[in-house]
């Protein structure tokens, strides 16, 4: 049997070799050959307008059909905070600083925020398969996408953290319009690289769901969401937990959203170099994820 | 075909592959315990190489209803994928003037979970539409895919023709430049092939550009002002639509050896001669296995004989699969005299014709039979050769009958 493939005649042979030129000579010289799938590639509102679609169906996709779902995904934080808060004033010694309640609920949402975002991502390119294979689009969309839907349920905890405080007896405070966004870009920026990376090594890797489930209950000891950094007497521990950049953004949250009084991640450092640390992290992770995603991009489709 | 003269100013084609090339790397099955990829985390596990397309080019000049055909497995999808984007290939260019709208693997991607407004607008930002727009259209969409009383139901719940008709119905609302169709018309009922059938003419005198992967040879020689054939990813053939539909099937009919098996059915006689041998052939005297409908053809049989032998008769019936005798004919009929044949003669029979069958495979019984003398046979055997029929145009019977068809409008008189 003959195992290549040829025109089974001479004029088949003539129109394909006359294709062949036409082709070349309607390639010479031009620049613009697509470029097969890319982590972006689109201009930027065209990447917004598909981030914000695939969001939206996403958040349908998760509560359609259950009206009380959107409800329990908010009430979420809310219960794990009723349990912490008992377990802290009734059984074990509650850490005496000002409004640990909103500090612990802050924590909790912040955190929550992380979970989503992440745990969401990383099989977010698999799951979303029929769209990868049939469609060229950015794919650096899909964690996006994922990212945006748990930022929009992180907004309205946030609300129910600044009612909370307002009850408890703090008051809004300036920060809150300055140094509060700041941070909540920081944040999702952070959550961002993170979710992208996951769902770029998801592809090839499926162990690395488990792999993060188990690094995040660690981040969630770590990370200040429990216990406020005062509260640990050891200073040198102080600072190394502060490494962490997710930790310093918890801690200096509660700094500018509900008590001034709350030592800044400065103060903590001492010295303002140390505060290079958790940078470098958070700055590393970002360029990692975007190599890592942007290798990956061209091949998703070939690889679920 | 002329290749565009140096200096000469062309009008850009649509679609440009030059010399495109695309493999993929198969993992060969192999089951890892986390235990041996713990011991060896570096180690690739063994794969091979499949190259789908092999040095492709071709070009689609704007306005162009181009062919794309193949064998399952000759890289026809994959052509497509690597020309909407969705592969990276390993060699040679691509280009592509405007935006495109794709038809892949029955259907742009849906999701099961949601409702047909979702996925609609999701499917119209991704090919380039702003939310807006893509809202905007789903109505123009969901009227063409007649699905307006399923609105409401998520994906899930369509049934596979339904999602088929919606994807169609998106991919030719997006208002692309090009689009690239992927066998559209193997799925849906009668009437939305008829529609599709109605939409294919209209883009054609619209001068829309469209590519279309198909196996339906009717669909090509209908629509496509060219076509491509290709196999295991290679051109094999370009151009002429019919040309290449032929060359498609006979790729088809020709490489799949499961021709002409000889004397499948049963043999009666009394011995005076026997039948050895009986073929189709082609003018040149070439041996067939392949009919194709309209051919002149030649049906051949030879008998020897061990006993002088007079007043004999050849004759043949041709049957179809479904063993309905299509077409028969003797030498009695023909008014030929066979005389004696002396012990040790040979004799031969031959039937011209033009092929009338529908496609399928035919099956001849040639048979020697006193004259007169009804069933008593010197030899017949039965479905003794056959051939595969093939043909660009649909019958809907047994047979093809030479005709042409009138069609007039006027306004009725009152």
């Amino acid at each position: 049997m003959s195992s290549i493939a040829q025109p089974h005649s001479a004029r088949a042979e003539a129109a394909i070799a006359a294709a062949t030129e036409e082709a070349r000579l309607a390639a010479a010289g031009r620049t613009d050959a697509i470029s097969g799938p890319r982590a972006i590639g689109v201009p930027l509102k065209r990447f917004a307008a598909l981030v914000w679609t695939i969001a939206v169906s996403q958040f349908k996709l998760k509560f359609y059909g259950s009206a009380l779902g959107y409800l329990w995904q908010l009430m979420r934080p809310l219960l794990m905070f009723g349990v912490l808060y008992l377990f802290f004033t009734q059984i074990l010694r509650f850490p005496e600083v000002q409004y640990y309640p909103v500090v612990l609920l802050q924590g909790i949402v912040v955190f929550t925020f992380l979970s989503e975002a992440t745990v969401g991502s990383v099989g977010s390119l698999v799951e979303n398969e029929i769209l990868v294979r049939k469609i060229q689009f950015p794919r650096l969309a899909v964690p996006f996408a994922i990212v945006l839907a748990a930022l929009f349920n992180l907004l309205i905890n946030y609300v129910v953290v600044l009612v909370f405080l307002i009850i408890q007896g703090g008051s809004p405070m300036w920060s809150w319009l300055y140094e509060f966004p700041i941070l909540l870009v920081l944040l999702v920026i952070l959550a961002t690289a993170i979710s992208t990376l996951l769902s770029a090594l998801f592809v090839r890797y499926r162990d690395i769901r488990p792999i993060w489930e188990v690094l995040l209950q660690t981040i969630y000891f770590i990370s200040l969401v429990l216990i406020p950094v005062e509260a640990i007497t050891n200073t040198t521990l102080r600072k190394l937990l502060l490494i962490n950049p997710f930790a310093c953004l918890i801690e200096q949250l509660r700094h500018a959203v509900i008590s001034a009084s709350a030592p800044t991640v400065l103060e903590v450092f001492g010295n303002p170099w140390l505060l290079a640390l958790p940078v470098t992290i958070a700055v590393a992770l970002c360029v990692i994820a975007f190599i890592v995603f942007d290798r990956m991009a061209p091949k998703v489709a070939e690889e679920l | 075909m002329d290749p565009a003269p140096s200096g000469a100013v062309s009008p850009r084609p649509a679609v440009v592959i030059d010399d495109v090339s695309k493999s993929f790397t198969l993992p060969t099955e192999q089951v890892h315990t986390l235990k041996e990829r713990a011991l060896h985390p570096l180690r690739r596990s063994a794969s091979e190489k499949l190259d789908a397309l092999k040095g492709v080019s071709m070009t689609v000049n704007k306005g162009e209803f181009f062919g794309v055909v193949g064998r399952n497995g000759s890289g026809k999808s994959t052509l497509l994928k690597c020309m909407a984007g969705i592969y990276q290939i390993d060699g040679g260019q691509i280009f592509i003037d405007g935006r495109l709208s794709t038809f892949i693997e029955l259907g742009v991607g849906f999701n099961p979970d949601l409702a047909s407004r979702d996925n609609v607008t999701i499917n119209g930002v991704m090919m380039g539409l702003t939310p807006r727009e893509a809202a905007d259209r789903f109505d123009k969409v969901i009227e063409f895919a007649e699905l307006e009383e399923f609105v409401d139901l998520k994906l899930k719940n369509y049934s596979s023709g339904m999602q088929v008709r919606l994807a169609f119905s998106v991919a030719i609302q997006v208002d692309a430049d090009v689009l690239l169709i992927d066998e559209v018309l193997a799925v849906g009922d009668a009437a939305f092939q008829q529609k599709c059938s109605d939409v294919f003419y209209k883009m054609r005198d619209d001068g829309q550009t469209v590519l279309l992967v198909t196996h339906d040879m009717g669909a090509v020689t209908r629509f496509c002002d060219r076509a491509a054939l290709l196999d295991r990813g290679r051109v094999v053939d370009f151009g002429d639509p019919e040309e290449v539909a032929r060359s498609y099937l006979d790729l088809n009919f020709g490489t799949s050896r499961v021709e002409a098996q000889h004397g499948e059915g049963a043999r009666v006689g009394d011995g005076a001669g026997s039948i050895d041998d009986a073929w189709f052939e082609d003018s040149d005297g070439e041996r067939l296995e392949t009919l194709v409908q309209g051919q002149h053809t030649r049906f051949c049989a030879k008998a020897t004989f061990s006993r002088d032998t007079a007043n004999i008769e050849w004759g043949v019936v041709f049957e179809n699969a479904e063993h309905h005798p299509v077409f028969a004919t003797t030498t009695t009929w023909a008014e030929i005299d066979t005389g004696t044949i002396a012990a040790g003669e040979e004799t031969s029979f031959s039937v011209d014709f033009e092929v009338p069958f529908a496609p399928g495979r035919i099956f001849a019984t040639p048979m020697l039979t006193y004259r007169g003398a009804g069933d008593r046979y010197v030899d017949r055997r039965e479905r003794f050769a056959s051939a595969v029929v093939t043909a660009t145009r649909h019958s809907g019977g047994s047979v093809m009958v030479a005709h042409d068809v009138h069609f007039a409008k006027s306004k009725a008189s009152k």
